[in-house]
């Protein structure tokens, strides 16, 4: 009736999910007192060839999808091998050729101490990418252990994990972000820190509406009474059942978590200066905004269609599931 | 009804309370010393500590008592507005807040209104417009508007509206022209957000009984989108809108910071990078206090338009 058009499956639930402020309304839900929010779409568990073939076929037909992949998949080879698309040195100074608007020597131009700015970012892929994977690895780690903890031990552990992860819901993420970044010091590493522990309730909330689901389903008992273990059952039943939401959501929130970090980084809490990241990249143009925009606009660009290429594929992995 | 409101009220300050405490751990608590990094600050990279400067920090701060008389004590001074002093200004927290809360406020509030105009008007296009195609491309819309990072929305329109067309200025935190380019760059991702709900919400109420029998009592589409579907349609973008409103008060930190505006959010980024601690936890606080109060507000005039949901018995 009324929020649980929320994550519906049918709701392009991708975007919204998308913003950590606005995925909250799981938790409002709650207080509003509408239906459990608590529902994902959820694979069709027969992973058979057939399935598989016609799962091909559909990506096939999606350009679009395979234009995302490819974007960034280019975007994660460049943070582990740069000289593949440069071998220009990122810290390179030529005084001569400074603020040089892009050309074909010099893709994204150069900037105010005549650096290649398309060789500064593919070298910043390196840190940007890896405090993103990071924060994911980070809030994917805790948010199963929170989730699955939470949909076993039930009661007063379920209810007592829940609340807590109700009240990181209610800081925003950003400001819960900049708190943990203030404590623990600047730096990529940190910044990821503060990123992942931003994203983890998402993944604990999902996880448990998954093994809270699972759990009941008639496999499980059957493990059950052939004597398997409950650890045994949530290693080798639970989870592997449980991956195909919790994948969506670690895509949507790569988008999220490198909107956040570059943010950070954009702030000026990320790597210090002589290293590139993407956010410190575009903050370090903008006293150039008037003579050499590229300097900001470029990278940002490059920022905003890798966020949307994750968001785009997100949704279609949303799609397919269902 | 009384129930439901003690209720909304209650868990409101259940969630302040744990949201201060949430705070308190990860900056007093988290550091080793955040004595050192008070000071450190204080002094400039590189400086010696004195160990008699220390212990008079510790002091000062009440960082050499226990760590539940620390909190107590701050917990009770929080509940006088009372969040310390800033190491970076030498000012109380409290007044600094009461100088910088108020225009991001304006801010965030006009950012609000035009997320609503925006979102409004692009899903009530996206779903009314005859054309297929169109409807198609804007579903599409509100998808990136949601990827577009703050600062870079931010860098080209001050870009293209202040340096190319000289619109609006570029930065400046007087008089309302100021505000609109900020307010917009805010504006943009919540809008897509409210717009993906309102599309969604739209197009189910549009398959409802009701509305076959408005078109078969031979009302316009105009009037049957507008009346009949959209008031039924706005109730779940309503619940929305409390998020958004919290999501704009954070995009307010980066906003401020590009357009170089006088406000909380520039506060923040000020007080993370001179690692002033007593600041980020009195924005933090002032934040959840709002994003509470904000979501308590809308919780207790929801069932004032849907009355169904004082009724419908919680689910945990």
């Amino acid at each position: 009736m009324t929020l649980d058009t929320d994550l519906d499956p049918g709701l392009d639930y991708r975007s919204i999910a998308f913003d950590p402020a606005a995925r909250r309304a799981t938790s409002l839900d709650s207080l509003v007192g509408s239906p459990s929010l608590d529902r994902l779409p959820s694979l069709d568990r027969d992973g058979t060839d057939s399935r598989r073939a016609r799962i091909g076929r559909q990506l096939l037909r999606r350009p679009g999808f395979l234009v995302a992949i490819l974007y960034v998949l280019l975007a994660v080879v460049s943070a582990f091998a740069p000289w593949l698309f440069t071998r220009t040195d990122p810290d390179a100074t030529v005084p001569a050729d400074k603020l040089l608007a892009p050309s074909l020597a010099h893709l994204f131009g150069t900037d105010e101490l005549g650096r290649d700015l398309f060789a500064r970012m593919v070298n910043g892929s390196a840190l940007s990418v890896e405090a993103t994977l990071i924060a994911i690895g980070i809030a994917l780690a805790a948010g199963l252990v929170l989730g699955v903890v939470s949909g076993f031990a039930g009661r007063i552990a379920d209810v007592a994990l829940m609340r807590f992860v109700d009240v990181l819901l209610a800081i925003p993420a950003l400001l819960l972000s900049l708190a943990i970044v203030t404590a623990l010091g600047f730096g990529t590493v940190n910044v990821a820190i503060a990123v992942g522990v931003g994203l983890t309730p998402g993944f604990a909330r999902i996880t448990r509406a998954e093994v809270l689901r699972i759990k009941t389903l008639p496999y499980v008992e059957a493990a059950r009474g052939g004597g398997a273990s409950w650890l045994r059952v949530v290693r080798r039943h639970i989870l592997p059942n449980s991956w195909g939401p919790v994948l969506v959501l670690a895509v949507l929130d790569f988008g999220t978590a490198i909107l956040a970090v570059s943010s950070l980084s954009f702030l000026g809490f990320g790597a210090p200066p002589p290293q590139s990241e993407w956010g410190s990249l575009i903050a370090g143009g903008r006293d150039y905004l008037i003579t050499s925009p590229w300097l900001t606009l470029l990278p940002g660009l490059a920022v905003a269609l890798i966020v949307f290429a994750l968001n785009h594929i997100a949704k279609t992995l949303e799609e397919l599931q269902r | 009804m009384l129930r439901y409101i003690g209720g909304r009220v209650g868990q409101a300050v259940v969630v302040l309370w744990a949201a201060f405490t949430v705070s308190f751990v990860i900056l007093y608590l988290l550091p080793s010393d955040p004595a050192a990094i008070l000071l450190g600050q204080a002094a400039g990279p590189g400086a010696v500590i004195s160990p008699v400067a220390l212990a008079r920090v510790r002091h000062e701060y009440g960082l050499d008592q226990p760590v539940l008389v620390q909190y107590l004590h701050q917990l009770g001074n929080a509940l006088h507005f009372d969040f310390g002093t800033s190491i970076s200004q030498g000012q109380p927290v409290a007044s600094l807040l009461a100088e910088d809360v108020p225009p991001t406020l304006a801010l965030a509030a006009f950012a609000l209104l035009l997320t609503i105009v925006f979102g409004v008007l692009l899903a009530f296009l996206a779903t009314f417009v005859p054309a297929s195609w169109l409807r198609r491309v804007l579903e599409r819309l509100p998808a990136a508007g949601v990827s577009l990072p703050t600062f870079f929305v931010g860098l080209l329109l001050i870009q293209l509206f202040s340096f190319t067309l000289h619109w609006f200025p570029a930065a400046g935190s007087n008089g309302f022209a100021t505000l609109v380019l900020p307010a917009v760059t805010m504006s943009l991702p919540t809008s897509g957000v409210l717009a993906q709900v309102l599309i969604r919400s739209l197009g189910d109420t549009l398959g409802e009984a009701y509305i076959t029998t408005a078109r078969a009592k031979g009302l316009g589409r105009f009037v049957i989108h507008a009346r009949h579907a959209f008031r039924n349609a706005a109730l779940p973008a309503l619940t929305i809108l409390g998020l958004l409103f919290g999501a704009t008060v954070t995009q307010a930190v980066v906003a401020e910071t590009v357009f170089s505006r006088v406000g909380v959010g520039r506060l923040a980024q000020q007080a993370v990078t001179a690692q002033d601690i007593p600041v980020v936890q009195g924005i933090v606080v002032i934040a959840a206090a709002l994003f509470v109060t904000i979501n308590l507000v809308v919780d207790l005039v929801y069932p004032l338009l849907d009355p169904r949901v004082v009724s419908t018995p919680r689910v945990a």
